[in-house]
């Protein structure tokens, strides 16, 4: 057997494909995305990009349901999205083996909140298993399969993503092929009627209560005797921060935290004369040992917001860290758009415009930001159409701001078609911008339903986001090409003249999925008057100096946006 | 060992740990390594935590613990110097990319002679490498991340030819070339310090 660097991801892969997991589904979102981009290359796994979280739950459930071992994979806020489908898979259980992995987000990395989704287990009756390291990624996941099938449960896999983004070690292993055991038709089971539920609900308990029965003797959980006080109990990857901080003390390491290993627990607080808990986020194990009766130092003393890490453990608990002090006055460089990235060209058209615009998830969510400061909203996938809509229909005719929603190609097939439709059965006054950039942008270029590519590279259907839009309902339906800045600022005033609903399609391949081979731009000091109009497209290529602009030769792509707006011609 | 690494999203971080971690591995010690991915990466300030050793646990570096820090421009050297341990080497690219509040005039831009002095309050072991420069000479300023792994490899406990052959292993065919002529710049212009 072989030893590889593997991220979390990467093992969770690994582990689903040594399990026999023959049909996997997942939307990208960080810090999941890997897991299917990695699944994907293995053989004998049919993997998918589905159009959401939702989708994807419900595809493998459906799998599990036909006798075979399945996968759903997601960020956090993407369980939130297919939960409906997870409260249901828990009722009718699972014929395959049925995995959800969640990868959470503590520290807001790439996210719009830091929910802690060990909550579902509790909420939905599954159990949570809760790896620490990328083997563990790996060996979970691939028991997880065999949980979920002897106890006939779903099983959630969760990672956060430090773990998801950390490599280590991994000792590998071969493929489990597991026979399909086909389908078989069980309404009382797979049919949640009020009837036939009620019942799935009494044995649901009774499945989760097993499972706790025998998380208490499983090889899951670990005790590690030390010789110092405390105790400490802990999940994930803060077991590896503990043990740097305490490296003598005795721990209760958790791999399965719902259901929670009750009798485990109260033993080891017995043998300890003090009891720590050390988990990101939210009180969770501590909640659970608090309704045992245990007493624990635990969110009294560390953060509940943010990620954790030895030095923040350290200065919690009171323990000596290295005194060093980050330098003071260094300026800030938060992300920013690329150069040649076309949704500057649509922001620049929307400058300036009496609008209030509903924003949604993506790159493009940075366009909030100065210099473009184009979006008022960030709520979830898909709620820039919807928020306008509400917005539209709370304010009226008292306030002129017209509503716009601005919503990426991926997230339009994601959650975007539903509210579109909604604006124009519901009748608001609505103008909707798909910024079309041929991909899924923000998490790495994964093909979507309007490329023609799959997940597993093959050709498909593209669908036509302005046939969908006309589908919905729209008559206004108009594209532009946002490197045409002008002639694009031209049709978006002439779009919010006139009455919604109405769709302006922006589309441009991302900058970084086609690289451009025109000539690199130049700025003409003689011509330049430093009005600083190219300035106000964002782009990290141009700067100001000695009061004209300047142009980096080894950043700008030669998109030639900047040249379009210069009102002197001074670039070229 | 304790590497923390630091740059700008798009200048080839990411790859560069990538290669340390799996010289590490092979050199038979326990590696982990830690990056964050997605909205950082979008020209904003990126971080790769590499720490080998016979047994390591935390995947993060803690601050002021870096046996080595490895910058790849300027002021993302003087944002992560606080990590470095006391005695512990700074290597760092002069190159200066400027973040966007500089670019819009929001915030001042620091001079060369400012940062410099810092720096060298905080690190009183420390080289620059024009890599950037170097890389563009060779041909391809993508190249940069390999000209510092060249001025680097000689203090990372970890044999230096072994770099090679990953280099040989991990690049596409037709990058190879080069990238091993930007190890052998990188090198030579750490050989002149």
């Amino acid at each position: 057997m072989s030893m590889k660097l593997l991220s979390g991801d990467e093992a969770v892969a690994r582990g689903a494909w040594e399990a026999g997991c023959r049909i996997a589904a997942a939307y990208p979102g960080t810090p999941s995305t890997e897991i299917l981009e990695s699944l994907a290359t293995y053989h004998d796994v049919y993997c998918e990009w589905s159009t959401n979280e939702k989708v994807a739950l419900e595809v493998a459930l459906g799998a599990s349901i036909a006798g075979t071992r399945a996968m759903a994979a997601m960020k956090h806020v993407g369980l939130n999205v297919a939960a409906d489908p997870l409260f249901s898979a828990a009722y009718i259980g699972a014929r395959g083996g049925l995995v959800v992995v969640t990868a959470d987000d503590p520290g807001l990395h790439s996210s719009q909140n830091e929910q802690d989704n060990r909550f579902y287990g509790l909420m939905a009756r599954v159990p949570v298993l809760c790896p620490s390291d990328s083997q563990e990624a790996k060996d979970f996941t691939r028991q997880a399969f065999d949980i979920s099938e002897e106890f006939d449960i779903p099983v959630i896999v969760r990672l956060t993503t430090r773990l998801a983004h950390s490599n280590a070690a991994v000792m590998l292993g071969e493929r489990t092929a597991m026979p399909d055991k086909g389908y078989e038709k069980q309404i009382s089971k797979n049919m949640t009627l009020p009837a036939f539920a009620r019942v799935r609900h009494v044995d649901l308990e009774k499945r989760i209560e097993r499972v706790r029965a025998w998380n208490e003797k499983s090889d899951l959980n670990r005790v590690i005797s030390g010789t110092s006080s405390p105790g400490i109990v802990c999940d994930g990857v803060a077991y590896q921060y503990a043990r740097e901080v305490f490296p003598d003390a005795s721990f209760l390491k958790l791999g399965m935290v719902h259901p929670f290993p009750n009798e485990l627990a109260l033993r080891f607080a017995d043998s300890v004369s003090q009891v720590v808990v050390i988990e990101e986020v939210d009180p969770f194990i501590e909640l659970q040992l608090s309704s045992l009766g245990i007493r624990v130092t635990g969110k009294d003393r560390l953060p509940r917001t943010g990620e954790l890490d030895p030095g923040r453990i350290r200065a919690a608990l009171g323990k000596p860290a290295a005194d060093s002090e980050p330098e003071p006055d260094v300026p800030n460089r938060p992300p920013a758009l690329c150069a040649g990235c076309p949704h500057a060209g649509i922001f620049y058209a929307l400058q300036k415009q009496k609008v209030i615009v509903g924003g949604d998830i993506g790159c493009y969510t940075l366009g909030a930001l100065p210099p473009h400061s184009a979006m008022d909203t960030c709520i979830d996938m898909g709620a820039s159409i919807t928020f306008a809509h509400g917005c539209d229909k709370a304010l009226g005719a008292n306030d002129p701001r017209r509503r716009v929603a601005f919503i990426g190609d991926s997230t339009f097939f994601h959650s975007g078609i539903t509210g579109l439709i909604n604006t124009v059965y519901n009748q608001s006054n609505v103008i909707t911008i798909v910024s079309d950039n041929c991909t899924t942008g923000m998490t790495g270029h994964q093909p979507h339903p309007g490329t023609g590519r799959t997940l597993m590279d093959q050709p498909a259907r593209a669908i036509s986001i302005e046939s969908v839009c006309r589908a919905c309902g729209v008559e206004d339906v108009v594209v532009v090409d946002p490197y045409q800045v002008r002639e694009t600022r031209r049709v978006v005033r002439e779009v919010l003249a006139k009455q919604g609903p109405a769709v302006i399609v922006s589309r441009r391949p991302c900058a970084l999925l086609i690289r451009l081979h025109d000539p690199v731009r130049h700025v003409d000091p003689e011509k330049c008057v430093g009005c600083k109009t190219c300035i106000s497209l964002g782009c990290p290529a141009i700067a100001m100096s000695n009061d004209k602009s300047a142009i980096s030769e080894t950043v700008c792509v030669g998109c030639g946006m900047c040249a379009d707006v210069c009102p002197r011609k001074a670039i070229s | 060992m304790n590497v923390l690494v630091c740059g700008v999203g798009g200048q080839g971080v990411l790859l560069f740990s990538d290669l340390v971690a799996g010289v590490a591995l092979e050199s038979g010690l326990d590696v982990k390594k830690s990056e964050v991915h997605g909205m950082a990466q979008r020209g904003g300030s990126v971080t790769s935590h590499i720490r080998y050793a016979p047994k390591v646990y935390s995947p993060l570096i803690e601050e002021g613990t870096a046996d080595l820090l490895v910058a790849f421009e300027k002021l993302e050297a003087l944002r992560y110097v606080h990590f470095l341990a006391p005695g512990g080497r700074l290597i760092y690219d002069p190159l200066r990319i400027e973040p966007l509040p500089v670019r819009l005039g929001l915030v001042e831009r620091p001079d060369d002679a400012t940062l410099d002095q810092r720096l060298a309050a905080r690190a009183a072991r420390r080289m620059d490498v024009p890599a950037f420069e170097i890389a563009r000479e060779l041909g391809s300023t993508r190249a940069q991340n390999v000209v510092i792994l060249g001025a680097v490899a000689g203090f990372l406990d970890l044999p230096v030819d072994a770099f090679r052959s990953a280099i040989r292993t991990s690049l596409k065919p037709g990058l190879v070339e080069l990238n091993l002529k930007a190890f052998e710049s990188g090198q030579a212009a750490a050989a002149c310090r």
